[in-house]
Parts: C-alpha cells; structure tokens; sequence
C-alpha cells in the first residue's frame, strides 16, 4: 500500500497548483463567473495546454493514459479553488461515456478535440420526475432511417448552455422506470431540435435545461445503457469525492486563520475550547473524506456491477456528510463574515452543498446501500 | 498510489487464518464469539502458542524476538484476531510495557522481563491513573522516596485494569515534588507480591469486574527496577502512550459485531418482520459500516504512512482520528447490538452461570448486549478521552 505520488503525478499537480494559484484566485473566479458564458476559455484552453483535458484517455486515442488516481488528484485540485470550467461534465461524464461506451471509430474522431479543448460535453439525464434515480427516464428515442431521434426534456444539464456535444438518456423500450431499455446517445449541440437555455446554478457553476424535439443523434452508444451509465456515473462520484475532500481541505485552512486572527473578549476566538473541539471534529471528517476518496477512486475501478454501486454508495454516504458538517461548521465559527457575498468561505460552502446532493444526495445513497444488504457480509 | 495488500501480505493473512484454524481452542472462539472477554486461562494459553510462533510480540524489535512485521502485517495479524475472534497478546506486556523496557531498560531489565512478558510468564497491569490524575496524568501524587538501594512508594492508582491477575505492575510515582509536574515523576517496575500491595476491585456498572485499586504502603522496590533515569519517567509514559498508533481503532472488532448484529436481526422479529427489514434500523446499521469503511481506510493511511517514513515523518493528523473514529464505532455498534436484542437484553448475568438461563428467559445470545454496551460506555474515556483527544489535535495538528 502506497498513498503517495509516483513522479509523474507529482508533476502533474505541481503544475495545476501552480496554474491555477496563478490564475484563480478568488477576484479572478469572480470575474469569470460574471463572464457571459460563466467561466473562462483562457483557461480552459491552458487545462488543455497542461494535458488535463486528454488525460484520462488511452494513448492509442489519443489521450495520455491517466487512471482514477490521476483524476482524483485533479478533483481535488479543481476543488481546491472551486472552479467553474466544464471539466467535470465534459472530461469526466462526456470522457467516461466516450472511454467505456464508444467505438473506436467515434473515440478516434471525438477524443482528439475534448483533449485539444475544442469539444465541449454535457450529460443531460435529469427529467422533472427522476430525482436520483438514473434510470426514470421519460424522453425517448425511436429508430429513424438508420439513425434516432430523441424527444423529450432534460433539466440542470451541467454546462448544457456552452455543450458541444449532449450525451443524452433516452427510452428505447420498456415503461419510464425500467432498467432496462435505457439508450444513451449522442448529440450535437448543433443538431435541429435541440433548444437550451443556461442559468446559473447556486454553486457558480453553469447549467442549462436542454429540450429535444427531434433531434437526430449523432451516434448510439448503447441501446440498453444503464451499466454504461452507472459505470461513467461511479467514476464520476469518485472525482466528486476528489473535489469535495479539495475544497473541504481549503475551507477548514480558512476557518482556522481566521481562528487564529479574530479577537473576542481580548483573545482570539481559536483559543476557546469549544470552537477548537468543532474544529478537531472538522479535521476528523476531511480526514476520514479523504480516506474515503482514496476508497473511491480504487472502487470505482471495479468491473463487478453491484459490488461497485455499494462501495460507490458508502463513498457518497461519508462524503455527504463530511460536506455538509464541514460546509456548515466553516460558516458557523466564521460568523457573520463567511455569510457575505465577498467572503470566499460562503462559495465553498454552497459548492460542498451541490456536491453532496450531485448524483444521489446522502439519503438516497444511504437507502440504496441499506437496501443493497450494506457493506459487510453477516455472519 | 496503490491502494491494496500485496499479494505477499494477502498470503500473510491466509497463513494467519490457518494458524488460528489450528490452534486457537474451539472454546476460546464460542466464548468470545459471545462477546465476552477472554478469561485469564484462555489468554495466557493463547500467547504461549503465539510466543512458540514467534507471534507474541509483534512491535519487538527481532532481536527480542519480535517477528520483523512491516507494519501492513502488523495490522493484518490485529485484524485476523478481532475477526475471528482471538484474545489479543497480552497489551501490557507486549504493547505497553515491554516496548518501554526496549527503548529505556538497562541490559538487566530486558534479559530478565522481557522472555516473561512475551510467554506471559508474569501477566502486567498498568498503574498510572490516580483518583486525582485522570486526563491531567502528570499531576500525579503516588511518592517514591529513595532510602538506600531501595525506592519506597506511597500512594493509590486506580482504574487498573486486570490487577486482580497481575503478577507484576508499571507504576508512575513522583520522586522529586519540587519540580515541574512532568519533570519529577519516574517509572518503575514492581512484583505485585511485594508487601504493602493491596488490590481492591472495582465493580464497574454492568456487573463486571475488570479495573481495580491499587494501593501502596511503604512498598519497597529495589533500585535496579527504576526504568530510564530518576524523574524522567514521563518520557517513558509518553513514548508508551504514543506507542498505541492504530491499536484503538479496531476495525476487525467492529467488522465482527456488524456481521453478528445481521445475522440477530434477522432473527429478531419487529412489527412482525425481522428487523433488517426495517428501514430505520437497517439505515443505523449501514451508517456504521460506511464509516468503518472510511476509518479503515484511514488506517490503511496511517500504516502506509508508517512504512514509507518508520517514525521520520512529522505526526500524521490521520492518527489522532484512529481512537475517536473507532471507540465511537464501537460503541455505536454496541447499542445497535443491544437495541436488536429488545427486551431480551436487559436479564442481568452471565448466560454460562449455573442456573442463570435454566428457564430460558431469553435466548442465549441476547445475553450481556446491555452490559456490553454499559461497559463500552469506558472506550471514550479511557487512554485519554476523547476531549483530551481533541485538544490534542488541536494544539498538534490544527495549531490553535
């Protein structure tokens, strides 16, 4: 067992740290975010330049060969000063579906420009009625000469407004909560009949609800999709995992400095015993999140289904509430300072509160695991 | 990174497993499997198999016949006990107070203690707690005073666990009351035999007799038993306290109360299905496992850590998480465990004792979970609370 960098991921996070300590700071994510499209293409285009955007590809594809470990590292990063591109929607969900769903043929058109930074991606899932549930899917896809067409509506499609590319859930057979007949497509955003319409999600970070009115689909990865889908979504959870243990890490610093420098009743705050057990308790959850988020990346890996949807499940469970504890308890020995707009700890904050809830709030993990007979085999 | 066992350290735990298959007694294993604590019989039997193995001392450096365990295998070997489970090594010899004697003892001391300790020859217990020195251990009031080659203690411990089977004690006394709290106290080692001894049990709220007084008047101890140098005893107590790295975290424990609180519940009936069916307590229990998850992983760190930088590396806060995270496992476990057993679980007694369950007034394995649960109510307060815990972690780890 090894938790350390091998050298390559030692580079690797150094020159992210280091790209984005210079370019991201607080006034600087401000002002992407009240960019028109909401983050910055200046960026993107040096995440590009540094390998990020290819990273998890095959080298036959055109990638660089990252695994789960190199992703996670780069989570935490982007965690780390809560960034707005679309990385996670369009090298993690758009990547994983093109690494475990596509021909080589699509892979081999397609990676190249998500690697250069020249093709955006967006997974657009949620239907109105879905909640957590992947597979409660109303929007359908029908056979049309030899291609789809997709019909129906996909709402809080992450970075849906400036998606090249939507991969989209679309019923092929069976009633709208089967398992089974689920299709996940691809379309360009291009395509007629595609309509979406961006806001801005609570958290920063850009969303767009994404009508289909049939539009044809560029290419089918599967027809009966969901194990595709759980797959892309478990790797997904571990990067989730990655970002949270990033920006729990930077909110606790925070807290703490500000421990150490705010004066009440003549000393500082940090030296009152209550407050220093909170932030004990603090430590304790990012540590234990960050465990967990080793856990996840080594988990996400596995090829058996349901052994890798329960391990995925407790991932989320720990880090939900780590999230949540963290989240809040920063702003609670803060005080009225962390509840401004221009105070950084509150961003942190709601980008932990987006985290937990991302695929499957703490509950529904919690259910589903407890359903699934839990972690440990009785006796 | 690489986030798993070897395939060598994989083979280690089958060769582990094995060894318990063979030679652990049938009887031991039911015993305990109960949830009861192994008696002295069954310990003593057990280490003399382990120390033939040469399995008793696990943290001894080889040349006292430790194994040369990497720490991976350390864990591992922890671990396969709690599972199965097995009595542990004895912990004040092998964990406490051999490793003290290694690190501070004269060439004397280790060839006359340390082969006892690892055959459980003399079987140790502890005496640093005092009625007034609880989490303030250095404010400790048990004297020793030098009177020719003799030292000659005055004073009470208390919370000694085990003392009632103790041949031999590892007392914290103060030998030079002028000084700063830290800087007179010394340690010693003294025969339980010694006159002016006397053991006083304690009945601690279950019913059980574990801890004890201990109190000393005039006891004699030959000089040549002080450890390390005159009054500087609280380095010996410290090394020792920091010397418990992952012992408290004690997943495989936990890991062996979760499978048997499944197999219960769904024995047990509530709202005429078992009760892993229902949704509340099944959540409560998976809960449980998710953090023990987390925490085993977090072990899993701290080892790493261990291995790659043996003792170099500045602390790592992950430590500090091992005795909270775990004893609040534990006890979580121990009151899902007694919640299971409904009603049943409140018949005071031990199922084993004559007479006890001739009736069947519960079913046997109900037996002792409230008990078990009072008793554990201890993990988080002993070998420093976990408020003390906290505030080491923050003035450790947190700087505040």
């Amino acid at each position: 067992m090894d938790f350390d960098l091998n050298e390559s991921q030692s580079l690797l996070k150094d020159s992210l740290t280091k790209l984005l300590s210079a370019r991201y700071g607080f006034e600087d994510r401000k002002r992407y975010m009240a960019s028109a499209e909401g983050w910055s293409r200046e960026v993107w285009a040096q995440y590009a330049e540094l390998g990020l955007l290819g990273l998890p590809f095959s080298e036959d594809d055109g990638g660089f060969g990252g695994g789960a470990e190199e992703t996670l590292l780069v989570a935490e990063q982007m965690g780390r000063h809560i960034t707005l591109e679309p990385w996670f929607s369009t090298v993690v969900l758009g990547g994983g579906f093109l690494r475990h769903g596509a021909e080589a043929s699509l892979r081999q058109e397609l990676v190249p420009a998500v690697a250069g930074g020249e093709a955006l991606i967006s997974f657009a899932f949620q239907e109105r009625q879905s909640r957590y549930d992947l597979h409660d899917v109303a929007a359908t896809a029908r056979r049309q000469g030899g291609g789809w067409v997709i019909e129906g509506r996909k709402g809080m499609v992450l970075h849906g407004d400036t998606a090249d590319w939507h991969v989209v859930t679309a019923r092929v057979a069976g009633s709208q909560r089967d398992r089974a007949g689920v299709g996940v497509f691809l379309v360009p955003a291009k395509a007629q009949g595609v309509n979406a319409r961006g806001f801005r999600q609570v958290d920063g970070t850009r969303a767009a609800e994404v009508e289909f009115a049939g539009a044809a689909a560029h290419s089918c990865l599967a027809e009966d999709g969901m194990d595709l889908v759980d797959r892309v979504v478990d790797e997904a959870i571990a990067a989730l995992a990655g970002e949270a243990v990033g920006a729990m890490d930077v909110v606790h610093t925070m807290t703490l400095d500000y421990m150490k420098t705010r004066t009440q009743f003549g000393k500082p705050i940090g030296t009152f015993q209550a407050l220093q057990h909170r932030a004990a308790d603090m430590l304790i959850q990012v540590e234990q999140a960050r465990s967990m988020s080793y856990f996840a990346a080594m988990a996400s890996q596995n090829a058996d289904r349901l052994e890798r949807r329960r391990d995925m499940h407790a991932v989320k469970v720990q880090l939900g509430r780590a999230a949540r504890f963290v989240g809040q308890q920063s702003i609670q020995l803060h005080g009225g300072i962390a509840m401004t707009m221009e105070y950084a700890a509150g961003h942190y904050f709601k980008r932990l509160t987006v985290n937990e809830a991302a695929f499957g709030d703490t509950d529904h993990h919690l259910r589903a695991l407890a359903d699934a007979g839990g972690l440990v085999q009785a006796a | 990174m690489e986030l798993r066992f070897s395939d060598a350290e994989r083979a280690f735990r089958q060769e582990v497993r094995d060894f318990l298959a063979a030679e652990l007694p049938a009887a031991t294993r039911e015993h305990m499997l109960r949830g009861k604590g192994p008696t002295k019989e069954m310990v003593v039997e057990w280490q003399r198999k382990l120390n033939a193995k040469g399995w008793a001392t696990p943290e001894w450096p080889v040349e006292w016949g430790g194994p040369g365990w990497t720490p991976a295998q350390k864990y591992i070997f922890r671990e396969e006990l709690q599972m199965w489970p097995a009595p542990q090594p004895l912990a004040f010899n092998v964990n406490m107070c051999g490793p003290v004697v290694i690190e501070f003892g004269t060439e004397a001391q280790k060839k006359r203690f340390l082969p006892r300790m690892a055959n459980l020859d003399d079987w140790w217990c502890q005496g640093f707690s005092e009625p007034g020195a609880g989490s303030d251990l250095a404010g400790l009031k048990t004297r020793a005073v030098r009177d020719g080659d003799h030292y000659v203690i005055n004073g009470q411990k208390t919370w000694t666990t085990l003392a009632q089977h103790a041949d031999w004690i590892f007392v914290l006394a103060r030998t030079n009351p002028e000084a700063k709290k830290q800087e007179g106290i010394s340690f010693f080692l003294v025969d339980m035999k010694t006159p002016g001894i006397t053991v006083r049990p304690i009945v601690t709220i279950e019913g059980g007799h574990e801890v004890n007084e201990v109190f000393f008047d005039d006891v004699r101890v030959p000089a040549e038993n002080l450890v390390g140098e005159e009054n500087k005893g609280w380095d010996c107590a410290k090394f020792l306290l920091g010397n418990e790295r992952f012992g408290q975290a004690r997943v495989g424990a936990s890991r062996e109360r979760i499978r048997r609180l499944k197999t219960i519940a769904r024995e047990t009936y509530d709202n005429g299905r078992p009760l892993i069916e229902d949704p509340e307590f099944r959540r409560q229990m998976t809960e449980m496992e998710v953090e023990l998850k987390a925490l085993e992983m977090t072990v899993m760190r701290v080892i790493a850590n261990e291995t790659k930088r043996a003792g170099t590396g500045k602390p790592d806060p992950a430590t500090s998480v091992l005795k909270i995270k775990g004893t609040e496992i534990q006890q979580g476990v121990s009151e899902l465990l007694m919640k299971a057993a409904g009603p049943y679980a409140w018949v005071d007694g031990d199922p084993d004792a004559e007479g006890v369950n001739e009736w069947e007034v519960a079913p046997d394995w109900a037996f002792g979970l409230a008990g078990i649960y009072f008793n554990w109510r201890k993990q988080s307060i002993y070998g420093g609370s976990n408020e003390i815990q906290r505030n080491i972690m923050a003035k450790a780890f947190l700087g505040l």
